[in-house]
Protein backbone atom coordinates (compact mmCIF):
# COMPACT_ATOMS: atom_id res chain seq x y z
CA UNK A 1 0.00 0.00 0.00
CA UNK A 2 1.22 3.27 -0.91
CA UNK A 3 1.51 6.25 1.28
CA UNK A 4 -0.02 10.21 0.58
CA UNK A 5 2.78 13.25 0.45
CA UNK A 6 2.33 13.85 4.15
CA UNK A 7 3.02 10.50 4.77
CA UNK A 8 6.21 10.07 3.00
CA UNK A 9 7.62 13.79 4.73
CA UNK A 10 6.49 12.65 7.96
CA UNK A 11 7.90 9.16 7.76
CA UNK A 12 11.26 10.49 6.76
CA UNK A 13 11.65 13.12 9.53
CA UNK A 14 10.00 9.70 12.15
CA UNK A 15 13.02 8.40 10.56
CA UNK A 16 10.88 5.52 9.48
CA UNK A 17 10.29 3.25 6.54
CA UNK A 18 6.66 4.35 6.77
CA UNK A 19 4.02 5.68 8.80
CA UNK A 20 0.03 4.78 8.84
CA UNK A 21 -2.57 7.57 9.80
CA UNK A 22 -3.27 7.57 13.56
CA UNK A 23 0.39 6.79 14.40
CA UNK A 24 2.29 8.68 16.82
CA UNK A 25 5.48 9.63 16.04
CA UNK A 26 8.01 11.82 16.87
CA UNK A 27 9.53 13.65 14.24
CA UNK A 28 12.60 16.34 13.51
CA UNK A 29 11.63 19.59 12.16
CA UNK A 30 13.65 21.62 9.62
CA UNK A 31 12.27 25.18 10.81
CA UNK A 32 10.22 26.23 13.51
CA UNK A 33 8.27 30.09 13.81
CA UNK A 34 7.01 31.97 16.22
CA UNK A 35 5.45 35.98 16.12
CA UNK A 36 5.75 38.01 19.34
CA UNK A 37 2.28 36.36 20.31
CA UNK A 38 3.03 32.98 20.55
CA UNK A 39 6.91 33.91 21.03
CA UNK A 40 6.23 35.58 24.23
CA UNK A 41 4.22 32.68 25.58
CA UNK A 42 7.05 29.76 24.33
CA UNK A 43 10.30 31.68 25.54
CA UNK A 44 8.31 31.68 29.26
CA UNK A 45 7.91 28.01 29.11
CA UNK A 46 11.14 27.29 27.70
CA UNK A 47 12.33 29.41 30.90
CA UNK A 48 10.59 26.49 33.23
CA UNK A 49 12.57 23.93 31.34
CA UNK A 50 15.51 22.11 33.43
CA UNK A 51 18.16 22.21 31.20
CA UNK A 52 17.05 23.98 28.59
CA UNK A 53 18.93 27.39 28.56
CA UNK A 54 19.96 27.32 24.59
CA UNK A 55 17.48 26.34 21.70
CA UNK A 56 18.19 23.60 19.39
CA UNK A 57 19.87 25.28 16.32
CA UNK A 58 20.02 28.76 15.97
CA UNK A 59 19.65 28.63 12.15
CA UNK A 60 16.29 27.02 12.44
CA UNK A 61 14.23 29.05 14.18
CA UNK A 62 12.15 31.82 13.04
CA UNK A 63 10.98 34.77 14.38
CA UNK A 64 8.70 37.30 13.17
CA UNK A 65 7.07 40.56 14.60
CA UNK A 66 3.92 40.67 12.65
CA UNK A 67 0.75 40.52 15.12
CA UNK A 68 0.96 44.10 17.25
CA UNK A 69 3.73 46.15 15.24
CA UNK A 70 4.89 48.31 15.26
CA UNK A 71 3.67 48.50 18.86
CA UNK A 72 0.04 49.21 19.41
CA UNK A 73 1.11 50.52 23.14
CA UNK A 74 3.66 49.62 25.59
CA UNK A 75 2.00 46.21 26.29
CA UNK A 76 2.74 45.40 22.69
CA UNK A 77 5.74 46.75 22.81
CA UNK A 78 6.86 44.64 25.97
CA UNK A 79 5.87 41.42 23.74
CA UNK A 80 7.73 42.49 20.70
CA UNK A 81 11.26 43.32 22.82
CA UNK A 82 10.93 40.21 24.89
CA UNK A 83 11.26 37.96 21.50
CA UNK A 84 13.83 40.43 20.44
CA UNK A 85 15.81 40.04 23.28
CA UNK A 86 15.42 36.72 23.50
CA UNK A 87 17.05 36.24 19.87
CA UNK A 88 19.98 37.87 20.76
CA UNK A 89 20.37 35.94 23.58
CA UNK A 90 20.03 32.93 21.60
CA UNK A 91 21.81 34.85 18.33
CA UNK A 92 19.03 33.50 16.36
CA UNK A 93 19.66 33.72 12.91
CA UNK A 94 16.40 34.66 10.89
CA UNK A 95 14.76 37.63 13.51
CA UNK A 96 12.99 39.96 11.98
CA UNK A 97 11.85 42.85 13.10
CA UNK A 98 9.66 45.73 11.59
CA UNK A 99 10.97 47.11 8.19
CA UNK A 100 13.05 43.93 7.80
CA UNK A 101 9.98 41.47 7.60
CA UNK A 102 6.17 41.79 7.75
CA UNK A 103 3.33 38.97 8.20
CA UNK A 104 5.84 35.93 8.86
CA UNK A 105 4.20 33.36 6.34
CA UNK A 106 4.92 36.06 3.78
CA UNK A 107 8.25 36.51 4.91
CA UNK A 108 9.63 32.99 5.46
CA UNK A 109 8.76 31.85 1.82
CA UNK A 110 10.67 35.14 -0.05
CA UNK A 111 13.74 34.79 2.46
CA UNK A 112 13.63 31.08 1.27
CA UNK A 113 13.27 29.56 4.89
CA UNK A 114 10.45 27.31 2.77
CA UNK A 115 11.64 24.42 0.80
CA UNK A 116 9.99 21.57 -0.63
CA UNK A 117 9.70 18.27 1.90
CA UNK A 118 10.48 20.02 4.73
CA UNK A 119 8.60 19.74 8.30
CA UNK A 120 7.71 23.13 9.57
CA UNK A 121 6.00 23.85 12.81
CA UNK A 122 4.84 27.37 13.90
CA UNK A 123 3.25 28.96 17.09
CA UNK A 124 0.52 30.09 14.38
CA UNK A 125 -2.54 28.11 12.96
CA UNK A 126 -1.70 29.51 9.49
CA UNK A 127 1.68 27.75 9.38
CA UNK A 128 0.15 25.23 7.30
CA UNK A 129 0.81 27.42 4.29
CA UNK A 130 4.01 26.33 3.84
CA UNK A 131 1.96 23.30 2.48
CA UNK A 132 2.01 25.23 -0.95
CA UNK A 133 5.53 24.18 -1.43
CA UNK A 134 5.41 20.49 -0.34
CA UNK A 135 6.39 21.11 2.76
CA UNK A 136 4.33 19.67 5.36
CA UNK A 137 3.93 22.32 8.03
CA UNK A 138 1.64 22.92 10.82
CA UNK A 139 0.57 25.57 13.66
CA UNK A 140 0.69 24.49 17.39
CA UNK A 141 0.57 26.03 20.48
CA UNK A 142 3.49 27.93 22.70
CA UNK A 143 3.87 24.85 25.17
CA UNK A 144 4.70 22.79 21.83
CA UNK A 145 6.40 25.36 20.08
CA UNK A 146 8.58 25.66 23.12
CA UNK A 147 9.41 21.64 23.62
CA UNK A 148 10.68 21.90 19.35
CA UNK A 149 12.70 25.01 20.31
CA UNK A 150 14.26 23.07 22.49
CA UNK A 151 14.77 19.46 21.04
CA UNK A 152 13.97 20.16 17.44
CA UNK A 153 11.37 17.79 17.34
CA UNK A 154 7.67 17.06 18.03
CA UNK A 155 4.77 14.36 18.65
CA UNK A 156 2.75 14.29 15.99
CA UNK A 157 -0.10 11.93 15.08
CA UNK A 158 -0.10 10.99 11.41
CA UNK A 159 -3.46 12.57 9.87
CA UNK A 160 -5.39 10.45 7.30
CA UNK A 161 -5.26 12.51 4.02
CA UNK A 162 -8.36 14.04 1.96
CA UNK A 163 -8.03 14.23 -1.12
CA UNK A 164 -8.98 17.37 -3.21
CA UNK A 165 -9.29 17.74 -7.27
CA UNK A 166 -10.23 20.35 -9.09
CA UNK A 167 -10.87 20.20 -12.88
CA UNK A 168 -11.98 22.60 -15.35
CA UNK A 169 -10.45 26.40 -16.29
CA UNK A 170 -11.29 29.28 -13.60
CA UNK A 171 -13.23 31.49 -15.53
CA UNK A 172 -12.71 35.73 -15.51
CA UNK A 173 -12.28 37.76 -12.50
CA UNK A 174 -12.49 34.01 -10.60
CA UNK A 175 -9.25 32.95 -8.41
CA UNK A 176 -7.46 30.79 -5.95
CA UNK A 177 -9.66 32.67 -3.10
CA UNK A 178 -12.43 31.72 -4.36
CA UNK A 179 -11.69 27.74 -5.10
CA UNK A 180 -10.47 27.68 -1.70
CA UNK A 181 -13.53 29.49 -0.31
CA UNK A 182 -15.86 27.02 -2.29
CA UNK A 183 -13.51 23.84 -0.81
CA UNK A 184 -14.30 25.60 3.22
CA UNK A 185 -17.56 25.87 2.00
CA UNK A 186 -17.99 22.17 0.96
CA UNK A 187 -15.86 20.62 3.72
CA UNK A 188 -17.17 22.78 6.50
CA UNK A 189 -15.08 24.31 9.48
CA UNK A 190 -14.33 21.01 11.25
CA UNK A 191 -14.73 18.75 7.84
CA UNK A 192 -10.95 18.07 7.71
CA UNK A 193 -10.39 18.20 11.41
CA UNK A 194 -7.33 15.72 12.40
CA UNK A 195 -6.97 15.29 8.53
CA UNK A 196 -3.91 16.41 6.44
CA UNK A 197 -5.74 17.72 2.74
CA UNK A 198 -3.99 16.96 -0.62
CA UNK A 199 -4.62 19.51 -3.31
CA UNK A 200 -4.69 18.13 -6.79
CA UNK A 201 -6.47 18.83 -10.70
CA UNK A 202 -5.44 20.74 -13.66
CA UNK A 203 -6.71 23.60 -11.73
CA UNK A 204 -3.86 23.92 -9.23
CA UNK A 205 -1.42 22.91 -11.52
CA UNK A 206 -2.15 26.27 -13.76
CA UNK A 207 -2.23 28.24 -10.29
CA UNK A 208 0.13 30.28 -9.40
CA UNK A 209 2.94 30.21 -6.48
CA UNK A 210 0.70 33.16 -4.45
CA UNK A 211 -2.80 31.17 -5.55
CA UNK A 212 -1.48 27.70 -4.05
CA UNK A 213 -0.12 29.98 -0.68
CA UNK A 214 -3.63 31.63 -0.69
CA UNK A 215 -5.27 27.76 -0.47
CA UNK A 216 -2.94 26.29 1.36
CA UNK A 217 -2.90 29.11 3.80
CA UNK A 218 -6.92 28.00 4.29
CA UNK A 219 -6.45 24.41 5.22
CA UNK A 220 -6.93 25.71 8.76
CA UNK A 221 -10.14 27.01 8.14
CA UNK A 222 -11.64 23.02 7.13
CA UNK A 223 -9.61 22.24 10.65
CA UNK A 224 -6.88 20.98 8.23
CA UNK A 225 -3.70 20.06 10.32
CA UNK A 226 -1.95 20.56 6.84
CA UNK A 227 -2.60 21.12 3.37
CA UNK A 228 -0.06 20.23 0.84
CA UNK A 229 0.30 20.54 -3.08
CA UNK A 230 3.09 18.45 -4.99
CA UNK A 231 6.11 20.79 -5.92
CA UNK A 232 6.32 21.05 -9.17
CA UNK A 233 8.53 23.31 -12.22
CA UNK A 234 7.33 26.49 -10.86
CA UNK A 235 8.02 25.61 -6.78
CA UNK A 236 11.53 24.30 -7.49
CA UNK A 237 12.26 27.53 -9.47
CA UNK A 238 10.74 29.60 -6.88
CA UNK A 239 12.77 28.11 -4.06
CA UNK A 240 16.08 27.91 -5.93
CA UNK A 241 15.99 31.77 -6.33
CA UNK A 242 16.09 31.59 -2.75
CA UNK A 243 17.81 29.85 -1.13
CA UNK A 244 21.00 26.92 -2.13
CA UNK A 245 19.75 24.29 0.37
CA UNK A 246 19.12 20.71 -0.64
CA UNK A 247 15.52 19.41 -0.66
CA UNK A 248 14.11 16.28 -1.73
CA UNK A 249 10.46 16.14 -3.78
CA UNK A 250 8.38 13.95 -2.69
CA UNK A 251 5.31 12.13 -4.66
CA UNK A 252 2.10 10.92 -3.46
CA UNK A 253 2.42 6.73 -4.27
CA UNK A 254 -0.62 5.85 -7.10
CA UNK A 255 -1.99 3.58 -4.55
CA UNK A 256 -1.69 6.24 -1.79
CA UNK A 257 -5.04 5.67 0.72
CA UNK A 258 -7.10 8.37 0.78
CA UNK A 259 -9.84 8.76 3.07
CA UNK A 260 -11.59 10.49 1.00
CA UNK A 261 -11.75 12.00 -2.35
CA UNK A 262 -13.84 15.44 -3.22
CA UNK A 263 -13.97 16.73 -6.46
CA UNK A 264 -14.74 20.45 -7.83
CA UNK A 265 -15.44 21.77 -10.96
CA UNK A 266 -13.47 24.74 -11.15
CA UNK A 267 -14.34 25.63 -14.60
CA UNK A 268 -17.94 26.58 -13.82
CA UNK A 269 -17.08 28.42 -10.20
CA UNK A 270 -17.97 31.56 -9.70
CA UNK A 271 -16.77 34.51 -7.03
CA UNK A 272 -17.32 33.34 -3.98
CA UNK A 273 -17.95 35.27 -0.49
CA UNK A 274 -17.82 33.56 3.03
CA UNK A 275 -20.92 35.50 4.96
CA UNK A 276 -20.69 36.09 8.95
CA UNK A 277 -19.33 34.56 10.91
CA UNK A 278 -17.81 31.56 10.27
CA UNK A 279 -15.69 30.44 6.42
CA UNK A 280 -17.58 27.71 6.07
CA UNK A 281 -20.44 30.22 5.56
CA UNK A 282 -19.91 30.09 1.88
CA UNK A 283 -22.16 31.59 -0.92
CA UNK A 284 -21.72 32.74 -5.02
CA UNK A 285 -21.30 36.24 -5.16
CA UNK A 286 -24.30 36.83 -7.83
CA UNK A 287 -26.48 35.78 -4.29
CA UNK A 288 -24.62 37.81 -2.11
CA UNK A 289 -24.50 40.73 -4.32
CA UNK A 290 -28.36 40.67 -4.89
CA UNK A 291 -29.30 41.68 -1.54
CA UNK A 292 -27.23 44.81 -2.25
CA UNK A 293 -24.65 44.75 1.09
CA UNK A 294 -23.15 48.03 1.79
CA UNK A 295 -19.63 48.12 3.14
CA UNK A 296 -18.07 50.11 5.88
CA UNK A 297 -14.16 48.76 5.25
CA UNK A 298 -12.30 46.99 2.79
CA UNK A 299 -9.43 45.19 3.69
CA UNK A 300 -6.92 43.96 1.45
CA UNK A 301 -3.67 42.38 2.75
CA UNK A 302 -2.91 39.24 5.42
CA UNK A 303 -1.03 35.97 4.86
CA UNK A 304 -3.88 34.74 2.43
CA UNK A 305 -4.29 37.87 0.18
CA UNK A 306 -1.18 40.05 1.23
CA UNK A 307 1.35 39.26 -1.98
CA UNK A 308 1.95 41.74 -4.83
CA UNK A 309 0.04 39.44 -7.17
CA UNK A 310 -2.98 40.17 -5.01
CA UNK A 311 -2.29 44.27 -4.85
CA UNK A 312 -1.64 44.28 -8.84
CA UNK A 313 -5.21 43.15 -8.96
CA UNK A 314 -6.71 45.79 -6.83
CA UNK A 315 -4.56 48.16 -8.10
CA UNK A 316 -5.81 47.12 -11.73
CA UNK A 317 -9.29 47.33 -10.95
CA UNK A 318 -9.00 50.96 -8.79
CA UNK A 319 -6.28 52.44 -11.68
CA UNK A 320 -7.70 55.92 -12.30
CA UNK A 321 -10.83 55.91 -10.25
CA UNK A 322 -12.54 56.73 -6.94
CA UNK A 323 -13.48 54.36 -4.04
CA UNK A 324 -17.29 54.88 -3.15
CA UNK A 325 -17.72 57.81 -0.73
CA UNK A 326 -19.33 55.68 2.24
CA UNK A 327 -16.26 53.00 2.55
CA UNK A 328 -12.69 53.02 3.69
CA UNK A 329 -10.15 51.04 1.96
CA UNK A 330 -7.03 49.72 4.02
CA UNK A 331 -4.39 48.05 2.54
CA UNK A 332 -1.50 46.07 4.22
CA UNK A 333 1.25 44.50 2.02
CA UNK A 334 2.16 41.17 3.47
CA UNK A 335 5.81 42.10 3.87
CA UNK A 336 8.89 44.86 3.00
CA UNK A 337 9.20 43.44 -0.08
CA UNK A 338 6.04 43.03 -1.21
CA UNK A 339 5.55 46.90 -0.15
CA UNK A 340 8.91 47.74 -1.89
CA UNK A 341 8.21 45.84 -5.10
CA UNK A 342 4.47 47.64 -5.17
CA UNK A 343 6.27 50.94 -4.40
CA UNK A 344 8.52 50.27 -7.48
CA UNK A 345 5.44 49.46 -9.88
CA UNK A 346 3.39 52.70 -9.03
CA UNK A 347 1.05 49.79 -7.62
CA UNK A 348 1.11 52.16 -4.09
CA UNK A 349 0.52 55.69 -6.02
CA UNK A 350 -2.58 53.98 -7.95
CA UNK A 351 -3.82 52.62 -4.84
CA UNK A 352 -3.11 56.22 -2.70
CA UNK A 353 -5.10 58.23 -6.18
CA UNK A 354 -8.32 55.78 -5.84
CA UNK A 355 -8.19 56.71 -1.71
CA UNK A 356 -7.19 53.92 0.09
CA UNK A 357 -4.49 53.95 2.93
CA UNK A 358 -1.27 51.90 2.85
CA UNK A 359 -0.50 50.52 6.53
CA UNK A 360 3.16 49.48 7.29
CA UNK A 361 3.17 45.41 6.50
CA UNK A 362 2.05 43.34 9.52
CA UNK A 363 -1.09 41.61 10.32
CA UNK A 364 -2.45 44.74 11.13
CA UNK A 365 -6.16 44.65 11.17
CA UNK A 366 -6.79 41.00 9.81
CA UNK A 367 -7.42 39.60 13.56
CA UNK A 368 -8.72 42.86 14.98
CA UNK A 369 -5.41 44.17 16.27
CA UNK A 370 -4.94 47.52 14.84
CA UNK A 371 -4.75 49.56 12.34
CA UNK A 372 -8.40 48.91 11.15
CA UNK A 373 -10.50 47.68 13.87
CA UNK A 374 -14.23 47.53 12.99
CA UNK A 375 -16.81 49.16 15.36
CA UNK A 376 -20.40 48.01 16.38
CA UNK A 377 -22.79 47.23 13.37
CA UNK A 378 -20.12 48.17 11.12
CA UNK A 379 -19.37 45.72 8.34
CA UNK A 380 -16.51 44.53 6.34
CA UNK A 381 -15.22 42.81 3.22
CA UNK A 382 -11.71 41.32 3.64
CA UNK A 383 -9.20 39.14 1.83
CA UNK A 384 -8.32 37.66 4.80
CA UNK A 385 -9.09 34.45 6.12
CA UNK A 386 -11.51 34.70 9.26
CA UNK A 387 -14.34 35.92 9.97
CA UNK A 388 -15.83 34.85 13.49
CA UNK A 389 -17.76 37.07 15.54
CA UNK A 390 -15.57 39.53 16.45
CA UNK A 391 -12.72 38.47 14.32
CA UNK A 392 -11.74 41.97 13.09
CA UNK A 393 -12.81 44.11 16.61
CA UNK A 394 -16.67 44.59 17.68
CA UNK A 395 -18.40 41.72 18.57
CA UNK A 396 -21.23 43.65 17.07
CA UNK A 397 -19.06 43.79 13.41
CA UNK A 398 -19.76 42.01 10.19
CA UNK A 399 -16.84 40.70 7.96
CA UNK A 400 -17.33 39.08 4.50
CA UNK A 401 -14.31 37.01 3.26
CA UNK A 402 -13.44 37.29 -0.71
CA UNK A 403 -10.62 37.65 -3.23
CA UNK A 404 -8.93 41.11 -3.75
CA UNK A 405 -10.54 41.23 -7.26
CA UNK A 406 -14.34 41.42 -5.28
CA UNK A 407 -12.90 43.47 -2.41
CA UNK A 408 -12.08 46.00 -5.08
CA UNK A 409 -15.07 45.89 -7.27
CA UNK A 410 -16.77 46.01 -3.80
CA UNK A 411 -14.45 49.32 -3.14
CA UNK A 412 -15.66 50.92 -6.15
CA UNK A 413 -19.32 50.52 -5.14
CA UNK A 414 -19.17 50.60 -1.57
CA UNK A 415 -21.36 47.53 -1.23
CA UNK A 416 -20.72 43.84 -2.12
CA UNK A 417 -20.44 43.77 -5.82
CA UNK A 418 -19.53 40.93 -8.23
CA UNK A 419 -15.76 41.73 -10.12
CA UNK A 420 -17.57 40.57 -13.17
CA UNK A 421 -19.91 43.29 -13.93
CA UNK A 422 -16.10 45.67 -14.37
CA UNK A 423 -15.48 42.72 -16.62
CA UNK A 424 -18.21 43.50 -18.99
CA UNK A 425 -18.06 47.12 -18.14
CA UNK A 426 -14.61 47.11 -19.77
CA UNK A 427 -12.99 48.23 -16.33
CA UNK B 1 -3.41 13.11 39.80
CA UNK B 2 -5.86 16.29 39.73
CA UNK B 3 -8.16 16.52 42.32
CA UNK B 4 -12.22 16.43 41.36
CA UNK B 5 -13.80 19.02 40.12
CA UNK B 6 -17.20 20.43 40.19
CA UNK B 7 -19.17 23.56 39.28
CA UNK B 8 -22.16 24.63 37.40
CA UNK B 9 -22.38 23.59 33.53
CA UNK B 10 -22.30 26.86 31.43
CA UNK B 11 -23.73 25.45 27.72
CA UNK B 12 -22.71 26.90 24.44
CA UNK B 13 -23.08 26.03 20.80
CA UNK B 14 -21.11 24.17 18.33
CA UNK B 15 -17.64 25.68 16.73
CA UNK B 16 -16.92 27.90 19.61
CA UNK B 17 -13.67 29.71 18.02
CA UNK B 18 -10.41 31.23 19.63
CA UNK B 19 -11.87 34.39 18.56
CA UNK B 20 -14.53 34.47 20.79
CA UNK B 21 -12.63 32.22 23.80
CA UNK B 22 -10.03 35.55 23.84
CA UNK B 23 -10.60 38.07 21.31
CA UNK B 24 -7.55 39.25 19.18
CA UNK B 25 -7.57 42.47 21.29
CA UNK B 26 -6.26 40.74 24.48
CA UNK B 27 -3.57 38.29 22.38
CA UNK B 28 -0.97 40.95 23.91
CA UNK B 29 -1.56 39.14 27.49
CA UNK B 30 0.02 36.79 29.16
CA UNK B 31 -1.34 37.04 32.99
CA UNK B 32 -3.32 34.01 32.88
CA UNK B 33 -5.81 36.21 35.61
CA UNK B 34 -6.05 39.02 33.45
CA UNK B 35 -6.69 36.75 30.20
CA UNK B 36 -9.44 35.28 32.35
CA UNK B 37 -10.97 38.38 32.81
CA UNK B 38 -11.65 37.90 29.06
CA UNK B 39 -12.48 34.71 29.04
CA UNK B 40 -15.33 33.69 26.69
CA UNK B 41 -16.46 37.13 26.15
CA UNK B 42 -16.70 37.58 22.15
CA UNK B 43 -19.47 34.81 22.92
CA UNK B 44 -20.94 35.44 26.37
CA UNK B 45 -20.19 38.91 27.62
CA UNK B 46 -21.89 37.83 30.61
CA UNK B 47 -19.73 34.75 31.21
CA UNK B 48 -17.08 36.02 33.60
CA UNK B 49 -19.51 37.62 35.86
CA UNK B 50 -21.69 34.80 36.50
CA UNK B 51 -19.59 31.59 36.57
CA UNK B 52 -17.61 30.68 39.77
CA UNK B 53 -14.79 28.73 40.34
CA UNK B 54 -14.98 25.24 39.81
CA UNK B 55 -17.98 25.82 36.68
CA UNK B 56 -17.78 23.86 33.59
CA UNK B 57 -17.76 25.03 30.12
CA UNK B 58 -20.06 22.52 27.67
CA UNK B 59 -20.05 22.88 24.50
CA UNK B 60 -21.35 20.43 21.06
CA UNK B 61 -18.95 19.79 18.34
CA UNK B 62 -15.70 21.54 17.07
CA UNK B 63 -14.90 23.54 20.79
CA UNK B 64 -11.62 25.57 20.10
CA UNK B 65 -11.51 26.01 16.38
CA UNK B 66 -9.61 28.90 14.23
CA UNK B 67 -6.04 30.19 15.79
CA UNK B 68 -3.60 28.13 17.52
CA UNK B 69 -3.17 31.28 20.64
CA UNK B 70 -2.64 29.21 23.69
CA UNK B 71 -4.21 32.20 25.19
CA UNK B 72 -7.46 30.79 24.82
CA UNK B 73 -7.08 27.59 26.84
CA UNK B 74 -4.99 29.75 29.60
CA UNK B 75 -7.71 32.05 29.70
CA UNK B 76 -10.85 29.54 30.37
CA UNK B 77 -8.15 28.06 33.11
CA UNK B 78 -7.26 31.50 34.25
CA UNK B 79 -10.88 32.74 34.59
CA UNK B 80 -11.36 29.57 37.05
CA UNK B 81 -13.61 27.30 34.67
CA UNK B 82 -12.46 23.66 36.08
CA UNK B 83 -13.19 21.91 32.79
CA UNK B 84 -14.91 22.05 29.16
CA UNK B 85 -16.89 19.20 28.16
CA UNK B 86 -17.34 18.94 24.26
CA UNK B 87 -18.48 16.52 21.89
CA UNK B 88 -15.50 16.92 19.58
CA UNK B 89 -12.39 19.64 20.04
CA UNK B 90 -10.75 20.87 17.21
CA UNK B 91 -7.44 19.81 16.84
CA UNK B 92 -4.78 23.18 18.40
CA UNK B 93 -7.02 23.54 20.78
CA UNK B 94 -7.03 19.93 22.44
CA UNK B 95 -3.08 19.71 22.39
CA UNK B 96 -2.81 23.23 24.06
CA UNK B 97 -5.41 22.19 26.35
CA UNK B 98 -3.52 19.49 27.28
CA UNK B 99 -0.01 20.83 27.65
CA UNK B 100 -1.17 23.98 29.83
CA UNK B 101 -2.97 21.55 32.08
CA UNK B 102 -6.95 22.51 30.88
CA UNK B 103 -8.74 19.36 32.23
CA UNK B 104 -11.05 18.52 29.00
CA UNK B 105 -13.72 15.83 28.27
CA UNK B 106 -15.21 14.69 25.03
CA UNK B 107 -18.60 12.67 25.52
CA UNK B 108 -21.66 13.00 22.99
CA UNK B 109 -23.77 11.40 25.95
CA UNK B 110 -22.68 14.47 28.72
CA UNK B 111 -23.12 17.34 26.12
CA UNK B 112 -27.00 15.67 25.35
CA UNK B 113 -27.62 15.17 28.95
CA UNK B 114 -26.48 18.44 30.24
CA UNK B 115 -28.56 21.78 30.47
CA UNK B 116 -27.59 24.75 31.33
CA UNK B 117 -27.04 24.87 34.96
CA UNK B 118 -26.51 21.42 36.08
CA UNK B 119 -24.36 20.60 38.80
CA UNK B 120 -21.45 18.61 37.27
CA UNK B 121 -18.13 16.56 39.16
CA UNK B 122 -15.77 15.57 36.77
CA UNK B 123 -12.95 12.91 37.02
CA UNK B 124 -10.00 14.00 34.97
CA UNK B 125 -8.05 10.79 35.91
CA UNK B 126 -11.14 8.62 34.84
CA UNK B 127 -13.34 10.74 32.39
CA UNK B 128 -16.20 10.57 34.75
CA UNK B 129 -18.74 12.99 34.28
CA UNK B 130 -21.54 13.32 37.36
CA UNK B 131 -24.34 15.40 37.21
CA UNK B 132 -25.43 15.60 40.17
CA UNK B 133 -28.75 17.35 39.28
CA UNK B 134 -30.02 15.00 36.81
CA UNK B 135 -28.40 11.94 38.75
CA UNK B 136 -26.84 10.52 35.68
CA UNK B 137 -23.28 9.59 34.85
CA UNK B 138 -21.29 9.83 31.61
CA UNK B 139 -17.88 8.16 30.41
CA UNK B 140 -15.15 10.63 28.62
CA UNK B 141 -13.63 9.45 25.91
CA UNK B 142 -10.16 7.86 26.80
CA UNK B 143 -7.01 9.63 25.86
CA UNK B 144 -4.79 7.98 23.40
CA UNK B 145 -2.03 6.03 25.38
CA UNK B 146 0.64 8.48 24.08
CA UNK B 147 -1.61 11.41 25.28
CA UNK B 148 -2.39 9.32 28.83
CA UNK B 149 1.39 8.94 29.43
CA UNK B 150 1.78 12.71 29.08
CA UNK B 151 -0.82 14.07 30.97
CA UNK B 152 0.26 11.34 34.02
CA UNK B 153 3.90 12.54 33.49
CA UNK B 154 2.70 15.82 34.19
CA UNK B 155 2.14 17.83 30.52
CA UNK B 156 4.69 17.93 27.93
CA UNK B 157 7.35 20.29 30.14
CA UNK B 158 8.56 17.19 32.41
CA UNK B 159 8.34 15.03 28.87
CA UNK B 160 10.81 17.64 27.69
CA UNK B 161 13.21 17.79 30.59
CA UNK B 162 13.08 13.84 30.72
CA UNK B 163 14.19 13.19 27.05
CA UNK B 164 16.75 16.42 27.64
CA UNK B 165 18.24 14.89 30.64
CA UNK B 166 18.50 11.52 28.44
CA UNK B 167 20.02 13.18 25.72
CA UNK B 168 23.00 14.68 27.66
CA UNK B 169 23.99 11.09 29.37
S1 LIG C 1 -2.28 38.03 8.66
FE1 LIG C 1 -3.99 37.41 9.94
S2 LIG C 1 -4.19 35.23 9.68
FE2 LIG C 1 -2.17 35.80 8.89
S3 LIG C 1 -0.76 35.51 10.60
FE3 LIG C 1 -1.46 37.63 10.68
S4 LIG C 1 -3.25 37.63 12.06
FE4 LIG C 1 -2.86 35.51 11.43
Amino acid sequence: MGMTLTEKILARHAGLERVEPGQIINANVDLVLANELSAAVAIGVMRGIKGADRVFDRSRIALVEDHFVPAKDAQSAKLAKLMKDFAIEQEIVHFFDVGRGGIEHVVLPEEGLVAPGELIVGGDSHTCTYGAFGAFATGMGSTDIAAAFVLGEVWLKVPASIKLVYNGKLGPMVYAKDLMLRTVGELGIDGATYRAIEYHGTTVDELSITGRITMANMAIEAGAKNGIFHADAKTIAFVKERTNRDFAVDRADHDAVYERVVTIDAGSLEPQVACPHTPDNVHPISEVAADNVSVDQVFVGSCTNGYIEDLRIVAKILDGKKIASNVRVIVNPGSQKVWMQAAQEGVLTTLAAAGCVVNTPGCGACFGGHMGTLGDGERAISTTNRNYVGRMGSPKSEVFLASPATCAASALSGRITDPRVLELAGV
Amino acid sequence: MEARLSGKAHKYGKNVDTDVIIPGKYCNIIDPVELGKHALEGLDPEYTRKMKTGDVIVAETNFGCGSSREVAPIAIKGSGTSAVIAKSFARIFYRNALNIGLPIFESEAAVDGITDGDEIELEPATGKIVNRTKGQTYQAAEFPPFMRSLIDAGGLVPYVEKRLAESKK
